[in-house]
């Protein structure tokens, strides 16, 4: 587990932003991005999976959310 | 000499590491690159931030220097206490440059060293209760403090001084803040864990002072956030910002003080220079205050221009309209410094070894002249840096990581470029050798370099190394015969 910040990039896709890792990737897919349910599965443009588990509501960006990797590399 | 290809550079980098035993041979393998524009990704070509490898030179700094030297230091109205043994101040003070108005001692404490000078027994009982009585003595020294900071030498954390507790206590005391940093110089790998530290402070300990607080805003609200007024380079900044119409309404930290950093979460835009020293507390306020930021580069007219025009995107027409007339009136200036240094100075190649965003970001300055960068690299750089740097460089360039005394030497020797910029540890070497040096970090004592007057400073010291005769009389003492 990881806290990750999810931000909106300057070209209007999601941004993933792990800190410890110096990894700042686009978010490629995200499972929910629905009003009532946001998070799940996401997606990044260099082929990890990461697990957020999903909110409610749609969150106000950029947003600090612990994340799980479930695909991805352990370098 | 013309430039090198692609496997030219490899086998120069290859040959460079043929000196290392086997283990260090990986190990620094991973952090020499040669560039290629096509990767989208700089993990895949460089390592960085790793722990240096013992037993090689390398050229960083500790986690208090990144605290203590780079983010907290210049807030010129507090006090910044060197919290342990007195070497740690005393051999850092002042030497950045940071210039700052007021009265030093009076209202400004910029150039001062302030420190617990801690003795054995400081060491054996605590020193705590030193602590404690220092800042009252400063309170009694230097009322006009507007408040304190506690930087930690590697002491403290090994003693296990509760820092946090006496800077409670004293702050309800003396009614002012006073921040404990723990910024000991063994965290982490390298001075970038201590800009880390220092953010993390100021979210804790200052950006919140004023929340709820009325402030009178305007639309045009921005902030400056990682310039630290090297020779004035914020000051070089702040005018082409102001004069479009934009209000500043605070400077980190260069010549900044403790309301301004209060004051930054009310504004509407975080311009961000430094990202590596200030990325954190920029993302921290975008997602508690809903404050975007973004990056801009005001070395040279082309970037300049560029981040003018990025920057009032994010603003009205008023402001549009402002930047184009910033540009245009500066437009005969420049002109006129690239019509004079130009022929001096085309052609020219550079490497350069920085930290920071100097090393991508000067690189657009060294082009407005005609110049070519050859080579560079960061001290204490993430990947995150070089992301954004392989954009900047040319292909097949070189790239080095935390580089080695010995690995910058070999390069500089086989590439030899026209200048090379560095730092203080690096410039008397290349300058026995008859390389034309400019001092980076902290322009060589001279500057502003930031905004279009400082690219008039910025072309003459350039044109002013390289073009001395001097060079050409100098032989190295250890290449003569005995």
């Amino acid at each position: 587990m990881a806290n990750v910040m999810i931000r909106r990039g300057a070209d209007g896709g999601l941004v993933f932003y792990l800190a410890k890792k110096d990894l700042e990737e686009q978010i490629e897919s995200l499972e929910f991005d629905q009003p009532d349910r946001w998070g799940g599965e996401l997606k990044l443009h260099d082929g990890q999976v990461w697990h957020v588990e999903p909110l409610n509501e749609a969150p106000r960006l950029p947003i600090t959310v612990r994340a799980r990797r479930l695909v991805g590399s352990d370098d | 000499m013309t430039t090198l290809t692609r496997e030219e550079t490899e086998s120069l980098i290859r040959e460079v590491l043929e000196v290392y035993p086997d283990k260090a041979k990986k190990d620094r393998a991973k952090h020499l690159a040669v560039n290629d524009q096509s990767i989208e990704q700089s993990k895949k070509c460089i390592t960085s931030n790793r722990k240096s490898l013992p037993g090689v030179m390398t050229i960083r700094g500790c986690a208090y220097a990144g605290s203590k030297g780079v983010v907290w230091g210049p807030i010129k109205d507090m006090i910044h206490i060197s919290h342990g043994p007195v070497g740690c101040g005393q051999y850092s003070r002042a030497g950045r440059r940071n210039y700052y108005v007021g009265v030093t001692g009076v209202n400004t404490f910029g150039d001062m060293n302030f420190t617990s000078d801690f003795q054995e027994k400081d060491i054996v009982f605590g020193g705590d209760k030193k602590l404690a009585k220092l800042i009252e003595e400063i309170e009694t020294l230097f009322p006009l403090a507007k408040g304190i900071s506690v930087q930690s030498e590697c002491p403290i954390g090994l003693i296990g001084d509760d820092i946090e507790a006496v800077s409670k206590k004293a702050s309800a005391a003396i009614g002012k803040p006073v921040v404990p940093v723990r910024c000991e110089g063994f965290r982490g790998v390298s001075q970038s864990l201590g800009h880390h530290i220092a953010n993390d402070a100021i979210r804790d300990w200052v950006i919140g002072n004023r929340d709820g607080q009325p402030f009178e805003s305007t639309p045009y609200d921005v902030a400056i956030i990682g310039d630290y007024n090297i020779g004035g380079d914020a000051w070089s900044s702040r005018i082409l910002l102001e004069e479009m119409g934009l209000r500043v309404v605070a400077q980190w930290s260069g010549d900044g003080t403790l309301s301004e950093m209060e004051l930054t979460p009310k504004v509407k835009l975080n311009l961000v220079h430094c990202y590596r020293s200030m990325n954190y507390i920029s993302r921290h306020m975008e997602e508690k205050y809903n404050i975007p930021w973004i990056e801009y580069n005001f070395f040279g007219p082309t970037k300049i221009a560029e981040s003018l025009r990025k920057i009032a995107a994010h603003f009205d027409d008023t402001i549009k309209e402002g930047a184009e007339r910033v540009i245009e009136k500066y437009k005969a200036e420049y002109e006129a410094v690239i019509a004079k240094y130009r022929p001096r100075l085309e052609g020219k190649r550079v490497m350069l070894y920085v930290g920071g965003l100097r090393p991508r970001h000067v690189i657009g300055a060294y082009e407005d002249l005609g110049m070519e960068v050859v080579g560079t690299g960061y001290e204490f750089a993430h990947n995150d840096d070089y992301d954004r740097t392989i954009k900047e460089m040319g292909n097949a360039t070189l790239l080095y990581d935390d580089v080695t005394g010995f690995e910058f030497e070999e390069f500089v020797k086989r590439v030899k470029p026209d200048l090379v910029g560095s730092g203080i540890k690096e410039k008397y070497i290349f300058q026995k050798m008859g390389v034309p040096f400019r001092q980076m970090h902290s322009w060589d004592y001279s500057g502003p370099y930031h905004g279009y007057d400082g690219f008039a400073i910025f072309a003459r010291d350039m044109d002013m190394t390289i073009n001395n005769p001097c060079w050409a009389a100098l032989k190295a003492p250890w290449a003569k015969a005995a």
